[in-house]
């Protein structure tokens, strides 16, 4: 029988659940046409813990400490919007300084995740000294979060009621001189993510989403505001970003090379927001004394460094509460990830994958 | 200590939170520098000597723990880090977590703390190349590597029928 050699054969490709190019497991079945990508099904549950239903046995106040390990790279967020939501239900006014802290230490977490996520997107299109670089700035971020908490990646500072830990004006000068130091570096780091020629033609024109798709699929942070579309949560106001000055970051492109170069907008926007944000510190308490159990419902929107995250909590007047639900970033993002994968070519894959900042123990919980 | 060969690892996000394995990572880059042993973090199992895995895990993640560990040559050497992989940390009570990797593969080095930090994980790495070596050893007299046999049993909660593993 005469073979015909120019049929294109599809194939499916497995990709994950464990690829060097991701820390955590999430599994792509890819249908290929050739080398282009047709389809993608993605099959998630390697890191479901089921941590929510861990609310019925253990209390609203231990829950923190739960809630915060939802992901630990965005642990401090996932925190802070679980005790916020709590302390909407019990009424509690947070003082301001504690307020300021939280910020603070937010704004904090969203520069180590964006020179990780900077890292590991070098390391994705095989940049190698780039990749150790980033890392190597990261820790100076990790150095700013372990002077001022005591933790590197889980910090427990937030409690219902504000803060378990002060930090001295001391810290907040040894912030500010490492902030000075830091930014002088990353300049160099950033200048090569936007103008090395052989990074650009890996990240140009790749994996385009159009604002309005990226919408309609509902795409958060910063996959979304690289596609054009200005929704930041932190104007909401919450904790102090009220009392800042900031503008979203958005790119029109919509290519992975938008996505790289809002980070790397946000990543300089949030050493100002700290710098704010240690200029206005107030002084005075940093928690409230809470009586009593919470009761109600309320849901809080916060925007950590992967996208806007929600966080739901129901109480029925008892330390147990009812229900805990968190709809985290990457969750939503992946919708999106889908439609650009199609019709990539599949070496690109894995970059495009990272370039929504996947964190799959949030997506499962 | 003397390190005789330039082992390899292979790390794997068993269900955990993400935090040991940022930690994991982290000891890897110029700060900690795990690369200064000769030690790289490779993504192929057939090229690993040392598995480095994070997590309680979960049902769906056992098997793939599984056959990652079988696919690895021997000797080799299983390093849980994290209190998460030593016995379920605050995931124990979880209703998906089976509560520790040593209840799916055998466990050489447990390294503890919620997250570990980079320098208890190079430890735990550089006390399993220790055994790495013993291991090794066994195998050259003709011995199976591992000195005590490994069984363990899992029941799915809810299910009554047990599984061998
Ligand atoms: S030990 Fe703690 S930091 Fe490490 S994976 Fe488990 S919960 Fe996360």
């Amino acid at each position: 029988m005469a073979v015909n050699n120019n049929a294109k054969k599809i194939s499916v490709v497995p990709f994950g659940p464990q690829h060097p190019v991701l820390p955590e497991p999430i599994h792509l079945d890819l249908v290929l046409k050739d080398e282009k990508v047709v389809y993608a099904l993605p099959s998630i549950g390697f890191v479901h813990r089921g941590l929510e239903k861990l609310v019925e046995k253990r209390d609203y106040e231990q829950f923190v400490l739960i809630a915060e390990r939802t992901c630990g790279i965005c642990s401090f967020g996932h925190g802070m919007g679980y005790v916020e939501a709590i302390e909407k239900i019990m009424n509690l006014d947070i003082p301001p300084r504690a307020k300021f802290l939280r910020t603070m230490w937010a704004e904090l977490a969203r520069m180590h995740n964006h020179l990780m996520w900077l890292g590991l997107q070098a390391d994705a299109f095989g940049f190698e000294s780039l990749f150790m670089e980033c890392w190597r700035l990261r820790e100076k971020v990790l150095d700013m979060l372990e002077l001022t908490t005591g933790g590197r990646v889980i910090f427990s500072v937030n409690k219902v009621g504000g803060l378990r830990k002060d930090v001295t004006p001391e810290m907040l000068e040894q912030i500010l001189k490492t902030l000075d130091g830091l930014e002088k570096e990353c300049r160099v780091v950033t200048d090569t993510f936007l103008g090395d020629p052989d990074v650009l033609s890996r990240m140009k024109g790749v994996g385009v989403l159009t604002p309005g798709r990226a919408e309609e699929l509902g795409c958060c942070g910063p996959f979304l505001r690289a596609s054009g579309v200005k929704r930041d949560c932190r104007q909401l106001g919450y904790e102090a970003y009220g009392e800042l000055k900031f503008e979203p970051i958005v790119s029109y492109d919509g290519d992975c090379y938008a996505r790289c170069l809002v980070r790397i907008e946000e990543l300089y926007q949030s050493m100002d927001l700290v710098r704010q944000c240690i200029a206005k510190m107030p002084g005075g308490d940093i928690a409230v004394k809470v009586t009593g159990n919470p009761n109600g419902e309320y849901m809080v929107r916060i925007e950590q460094p992967r996208g806007e995250a929600l966080y739901y909590v129901k109480a029925n007047g008892t330390r147990y509460l009812t229900r805990y639900r968190n709809r985290t970033p990457t969750y939503a993002n992946i919708p999106g990830l889908i439609e650009t994968i199609k019709g990539a070519e599949l070496a690109d894959v894995a970059m495009m994958i990272l370039t929504i900042d996947p964190c799959i123990s949030c997506t499962e919980r | 200590m003397k390190i005789s060969k330039s082992p390899w690892i292979l790390h794997y996000d068993g269900s955990s939170c993400n935090g040991c394995d940022i930690e994991v990572l982290a000891s890897t880059t110029p700060r900690y520098d795990l690369e200064r042993f000769g030690i790289i973090n490779t993504g192929d199992p057939k090229h690993a000597d040392v598995f480095l895995i994070t997590g309680g895990v979960n049902y769906q993640n056992r098997d793939v723990v599984q056959q990652l560990y079988s696919q690895m040559p021997d000797p080799k050497v299983v390093v849980a880090v994290g209190i998460c992989a030593c016995d379920g940390g605050v995931f124990k009570d979880c209703y998906n977590i089976i509560g520790g990797v040593d209840k799916v593969i055998p466990v050489d080095v447990y390294v503890p703390g919620c997250a570990a930090r980079p320098e208890s994980i190079i430890d735990g790495v550089v006390k399993a190349l220790a055994i790495l070596d013993k291991k090794r050893e066994r195998m050259a007299q003709g011995l199976v590597p591992d000195e005590k046999v490994w069984t363990n049993t899992i029941v799915r909660p809810g299910s009554q029928e047990k599984q061998e593993d």
